[in-house]
């Protein structure tokens, strides 16, 4: 039995490079043995990924892309679909679940240089991820037709009205109409279900090789491929399968823990996941008292609303998500993992962590005059942590680095 | 060609024609590409469907209250009409160093709402419902019943979704995130209580056929 298993994997390793794929990512790819709580989030994040495929795929079995069908067909899914509801509500938690895991995967490239030389491509192939995730967020916001997914759409493709000359024909361009309608709504679907999709998943594919060509990092911060075992393994190393697929197989059981919890007991999380105004049906003559993205947005649009000026607020809200792209060459400290950076740069990304948070805060609130004047504070803690980067890491006391690898 | 012996060693490769052709081959080509791409992104613009449903529109005046606003839809857009009272009207002056562009010098109402009180008659005020800033539709905020928009305040519009301020003449105030007044949509009275919004003198006539539909 065993004999014939193996003559048929031969016959396909002539064929299709099977095993040299599986030992070069997984039986044979050594990742750093000091691996801690931080590392689970990459291997959860294609988790979450095949989770909203899947659902994502059923749901556009029962799904209407009509303005006039749209809101019913979801209360359809919700009511009438054997476990429509369950699906629908895996895809809504999963689009918060997916942002809340990519920005615990950021913060840890913060936290250990991550994005550091030679990780640069790898960081920016990841922060396209990021952005192309909030795209394909957004398009998706709109399919379920209701007030929130109607005005939202209403005010980020208005954006693209900010810039000079053309901006008023793009944004008819980007809606097919003179405000958003059933033709927006039906491209919306296509780039939500197919085209995003796809640019997602080859991104994804190239996040990881390029991981694999230069090796991940660790919470030590240094290179594990200066020290080899005669057989050219790094000794610090240990092989990605099985050691890391049962440790992250672990971390998707406990993520599914809260997860589940969600999805069963609160899928709408008090608004934060599945916004109130929402189950209501999209009206274009009547904008709801309060209008928000939901809670991953929120601290660009918190940013956006900061500034009382149409196209300069367009501006920094463009500017707070690419400057992102810039990080590796904005730290110049030659130390990676925040164990061994000084207090400058430990003081930096706190500001950073809070302004963030505070500002996510804020763009879901509605505008009073001191909430402004706060979200501007924040939006200048968020900048300088980027601006001045060149300048703390420069000037920031670190400390010695080890040679090999500590296990805390 | 049969039998005759082929020595690929024998044949220097000629760089700069290479070169060439592969510049040539890419700029031909390229061309095409972006060529064909065309049909795809006009394919975006707004049908000849859409573009027809953006026609004019009748709306009745003579029914709304000294004071009330009614909404109607046009283009897919809330178009307002506000009928303004003797003290609206007076609200709309004294304060003009508080607007960006009191005097509505933006092209964004035709020539002939291009007043004090950006209308043809100054009782009654025809807006497109749209900030100017990000396409929410601002809420009528009349003096009175707004006690969250200060004392200070004279009636006007307010927009949820940013904090931008209009006055009574869709005059947006100093110091919010909305660029430029509310925009006057082109728009004739047909008679006393009915307004054609979408059309005026210029083009009537022909936008006529149909504005009932």
């Amino acid at each position: 039995m065993s004999g014939a298993l193996a003559r048929l994997g031969r016959w396909v390793d002539d064929r299709f490079p099977l095993s040299k794929l599986w030992n070069e990512h997984a039986a044979q790819y050594y990742a750093p043995k000091n691996f801690n709580f931080w590392y689970y989030f990459g291997s959860l994040a294609l988790f979450v990924l095949m989770i909203q495929l899947i659902s994502g795929i059923w749901l556009t079995m029962s799904y209407k892309p009509d303005a006039g069908l749209a809101f019913g067909s979801l209360e359809g899914i919700m009511r009438d679909v054997e476990w429509g509801w369950l699906i629908r509500y895996l895809h809504s938690t999963g689009a918060s679940a997916f942002f809340i895991v990519v920005y615990l995967h950021m913060f840890r490239a913060f936290l250990y240089g991550s994005y550091k030389k030679p990780r640069e491509l790898l960081w920016i192939i990841g922060m396209l991820i990021y952005f192309v995730l909030m795209a394909e967020a957004f398009f998706g916001y709109l399919l379920p037709w209701g007030q929130m997914s109607y005005w939202g759409a209403q005010v980020i493709t208005s954006l693209f009205g900010a810039i000079p000359v053309i901006g008023e024909d793009l944004a008819l361009w980007i809606r097919g109409d003179y405000v958003v309608s059933d033709v927006t709504l039906n491209r919306f679907y296509s780039y939500h279900v197919i085209a995003v999709p796809l640019v997602l998943i080859g991104l994804v594919v190239a996040h990881i090789m390029a991981l694999h060509e230069v090796g991940s990092n660790n919470p030590d911060g240094i290179e594990i491929k200066y020290h080899k075992d005669p057989q050219g393994r790094p000794l610090d190393g240990i092989p990605f399968h099985p050691y890391y697929t049962v440790k992250d197989v672990v971390g998707m059981v406990v993520f599914l823990i809260p997860f589940a919890l969600v999805v069963f007991f609160a899928p709408e999380l008090g608004g934060w996941f599945l916004e109130h105004n929402n189950f209501e049906p999209a009206n274009p003559i009547k904008t709801p008292e309060h209008i928000a993205p939901l809670w991953y947005l929120t601290p660009y649009y918190a940013i956006l609303r900061a500034i009382p000026d149409k196209l300069l607020g367009v501006l920094a809200m463009g500017v707070s998500i690419f400057i992102f792209f810039l990080v590796p060459w904005l730290d110049r400290s030659p130390v990676k993992s925040i164990r061994y950076r000084g207090p400058l740069y430990r003081t930096a990304l706190a500001i950073f962590a809070i302004s963030f948070v505070a500002l996510g805060y804020l763009g879901t609130q509605s505008p009073t005059e001191i909430l402004t004047w706060l979200a501007r504070i924040f939006s200048i803690s968020y900048f300088a942590f980027f601006f001045l980067m060149p300048f703390y890491t420069r000037w920031d006391k670190d400390k010695p680095v080890p040679e090999r690898v500590t296990s805390k | 060609m049969a039998g005759v012996p082929v020595d690929h060693e024998e044949h220097e490769v000629d760089g700069k024609r290479r070169r060439f052709l592969t510049a040539a081959a890419t700029v031909v080509g390229g061309t095409g590409a972006a060529m064909a791409a065309v049909p795809f992104v006009m394919a975006l613009q707004p049908s000849e469907r859409a573009r027809a449903e953006g026609g004019p529109i009748e709306v009745e005046i003579d029914q709304i209250e000294p004071g009330q606003m009614i909404r109607a839809m046009w283009q897919g857009k809330p178009a307002w009409v506000v009928r303004r009272t003797p003290e609206m009207l007076k609200a709309l002056e004294g304060h003009d160093e508080e607007l960006r562009d009191p005097d509505s010098t933006e092209p964004n109402q035709p020539p002939y709402a291009t007043n004090r009180y950006r209308s043809i008659k100054p009782e009654y005020l025809i807006l497109i419902g749209i900030c100017t800033h990000l396409g929410c539709s601002p809420l009528y905020m009349p003096k009175g019943q707004s006690g969250e928009m200060g004392a200070g305040w004279q009636g006007g519009f307010f927009c949820p979704c940013h904090g931008s301020r209009f006055d009574l003449a869709g005059r947006v105030v100093k110091g919010v995130p909305a660029p430029s007044n509310l925009v006057v949509p082109r728009h004739r009275y047909l008679s006393e209580g009915r307004v054609l919004v979408g059309s005026d003198e210029a083009d009537a006539g022909e936008a006529d056929v149909g504005a009932g539909a």
